[in-house]
């Protein structure tokens, strides 16, 4: 399928070599349009390197890198800037101007490249402020704010001319989990919204999968993968046990839960040893319309009601030798390998009973701390069960379980407080 | 069991055999290259920059940066001249006072700060003050990837960071020369007539006769010449701090300060007498 597509960016056996040491040994990749894709490979390996020669701040020694199938080292100066002006570039230490306040800093590519007005750059740079939750800090330097708000003021830098592709040097670098989340939650979000490519270089694995469409692996020199996450998992190659097995952990940095592929390792070692005929009982748990829950109440919260899901999934279900795995960005599954689906519906009544009473409880400070969302929202948490056996595959039982979701809890919270029913 | 000895590298037993000329010429060759190529870098780099000055929307950045070489270094040239007036109409003093000839002491006073003393102390006082920010800012921005930022969005460095600079010297060094020498003619005026007793009509009589047109003109051009210089060898020092090989980080940029000021130090004496042989 991807023979068949263009890809908006190509590079063709490039070499980049620094002095006597070869970073770049015949790179070949391609990234296609309004995707997100993730660069992954070991730290000094030369994956900010690859981005740079993007935005040609780097030129290979040897190979191309294509645009839309033209060189750019072909290009002639009205093509090179046309090229470039469609390009933003997220720095790993994001790079502010440290004497600019946050509204200057944001204003500085439609201030110096463009012929707006400066009402209509106000406009714009206010806009992408108050969608980047900075309104309050715009008008503070970036040494007066905090780590996240800097972050979150490079990708307000990055996004402010509209730009088609958008490369980020890790830009998950010393945030703390929900952060972490909240940041690549706000790059899908601004990616599916403007329809951007994106170039994510990130170690945050599993993290990044959710978000990612396809996966690059920069390995000894070379990119020894391409495609989907789904994919990379099943990818035979040290790249694979070098890179993504020692990065990922064994649970999940945000809500403590396995990672997908500590899931399917525990589904087949718990399940392969019962008898065929056995039951047991799958459920599957998710935050409605998650984009929509971080626009109305930001990143954080979103990510704040992600964690305390995952908390009170793991308390209830994993009490009774259950285990479960974030299985996408706003979605969980848990399989109870020693219980049926009449004894998971018992303990689906505990965990909404308990969820209510106090999981949602710790919403209202998520809530009401945010300030931006001055009207009441809907927060609906969904819940579906199913009943499995050994042989089935897992991702069956799992679309069952999708298939008999229903909400479980709905909270309604604002400025003001919240309420659950 | 002895061990094997290892076999000397090549290029070192190559060192031990080349002759000692051909290793001097080597070095020496090696020196004289690398100068050349920073010579020329530093060439394209303040054509390129003082370009750049006439692009839009550079006026704000000029003015910003005229306050802040030109305005916020005042006082302190201010301070300098008034001392060194004074103590030349001390020296001065004491000099013409065994020739018989105190009533010079204004010819001698103006003359030699309009045509040296003060465009050339203007010109150190400045890189001290201003020469030395402006490296360690444009330095900082390099190690922080603030340039490399500018780059990604389209804004030239060179034009955004350097020609303002550039612009803001060739307004503020000869203003600020202007007021090193008048300030240092009332210092002269304190310790030769206040203190010392010469004159006071006599003093201004001299200073406003002696000095003629083009002396006032050749301590301006100077005062042109030694801003330009200054400006592109601080910015020239911040801005390629990276390329360092003896160190790197803030150690990059405290070597790239001090280079700075060194190097303009020096180039302003040198650059001196260069235009006063063409002025004089």
């Amino acid at each position: 399928m991807e023979a068949q597509r263009e890809p908006i960016i190509e590079f063709r056996k490039v070499v980049k070599s620094f002095g006597p040491r070869t970073i770049l040994d015949g790179v070949d990749l391609s990234i296609y349009e309004g995707e997100v894709t993730t660069l992954i490979g070991l730290s000094g390996t030369g994956k900010s390197v690859t981005l740079k020669h993007i935005i040609g701040m780097l030129k290979p020694d040897a190979g191309q890198i294509l645009y839309q199938g033209k060189a750019i080292d072909q290009m002639d100066k009205n093509e090179w800037n046309t090229y470039i002006g469609k390009i933003s570039y997220m720095f790993q230490n994001n790079a502010l101007f440290d004497s600019m306040t946050v509204f200057e800093n944001v204003a500085m590519p439609l201030k110096y490249t463009t012929k707006l007005s400066k009402k209509q750059i106000a406009e714009k740079v206010m806009a992408r402020i108050e969608q980047t939750e900075l309104t309050e800090v715009a008008d503070k330097y970036p040494s007066e704010i905090s780590g996240g708000m800097q972050k979150r003021t490079a990708l307000a830098r990055a996004l402010v001319t509209d730009p088609q592709i958008v490369l980020f040097d890790e830009p998950t670098t010393g945030q703390d989990p929900i952060r972490k989340n909240a940041i690549l939650g706000m790059v899908a979000q601004y990616q599916k919204r403007l329809g951007f490519t994106a170039l994510l270089i990130s170690h945050e694995i599993p993290d990044v999968f959710f978000i990612s469409n396809r996966i690059l692996g920069l390995y000894d020199k070379k990119i020894v993968f391409q495609g989907s996450p789904e994919a990379l998992a099943h990818f035979d190659h040290p790249f694979h046990d070098q890179i993504v097995s020692s990065i990922e952990g064994l649970q999940e940095e945000l809500t403590g839960l396995y990672s997908k592929r500590h899931f399917k390792v525990r589904y087949q070692t718990d399940l392969a040893k019962r008898n065929p005929d056995d039951t047991y009982a799958a459920a599957v748990f998710k935050l409605k319309d998650m984009d929509d829950v971080s626009a109305a109440l930001g990143h954080d919260a979103a990510q704040q009601i992600i964690r305390t899901l995952g908390t009170y999934i793991k308390k209830h279900f994993g009490a009774v030798g259950g285990f479960s795995s974030r299985q996408t960005i706003n979605e969980f599954g848990t399989i109870l390998p020693y219980s049926n689906v009449v004894e998971a519906e018992g303990i689906l009544s505990d965990f909404i009973h308990d969820f209510r009473e106090k999981g949602m409880r710790e919403l209202v400070d998520v809530s009401v701390a945010d300030e931006a969302s001055e009207d009441t929202y809907e927060i609906v948490i969904e819940a579906g069960l199913a009943q499995g056996k050994p042989q089935i595959e897992i991702e069956s039982v799992m679309e069952f379980a999708r298939f008999n979701q229903k909400p479980i809890a709905t909270f309604l919270c604002g400025v003001s407080g919240g309420s659950t029913r | 069991m002895a061990e094997p000895q290892s076999a000397p590298s090549a290029e070192s037993s190559d060192a031990h055999v080349r002759p000692v000329p051909i290793r001097f010429f080597d070095a020496f060759g090696g020196k004289a290259l690398r100068l050349n190529n920073s010579l020329g870098a530093f060439a394209i780099f303040f054509f390129r920059a003082f370009i750049l000055i006439f692009r839009p929307k550079q006026i704000a950045e000029i003015v910003q940066q005229i306050y802040f070489i030109g305005a916020r270094s005042a006082q302190i040239v201010m301070l300098v001249a008034f001392f060194t007036g004074m103590v030349l109409g001390l020296q001065l003093y004491f000099v013409l006072v065994k020739f018989g000839s105190v009533g010079v002491l204004g010819t001698a006073i103006s003359l030699t700060l309009i045509r040296e003393m003060g465009p050339v102390l203007t010109a150190i006082m400045v890189t001290a003050r201003a020469g030395s920010a402006m490296t360690a800012e444009i330095g900082i921005q390099r190690i922080s990837e603030q340039i490399d930022a500018l780059q990604t969005m389209r804004i030239d460095p060179l034009g955004f960071l350097v020609s303002p600079r550039i612009a803001a010297a060739v307004v503020s060094f000869p203003i600020l020369t202007a007021f090193f020498d008048l300030v240092g003619i009332i210092g002269a005026w304190v310790s030769g007539c206040l203190l010392l007793g010469v004159n006071s009509g006599t003093y201004f009589a001299r200073v406003i006769s002696s000095p003629d047109f083009s002396d006032i003109m050749g301590g301006f051009y100077k005062s042109i010449v030694f801003g330009l210089l200054i400006v592109t060898t601080c910015c020239f020092q911040g801005f390629f701090t990276h390329m360092r090989t003896d160190s790197y980080g803030a150690k990059s940029v405290s070597l790239s300060t001090t280079s700075a000021v060194v190097i303009s130090c020096v180039m302003v004496l040198i650059s001196d007498y260069v235009v006063t042989s063409f002025i004089i």
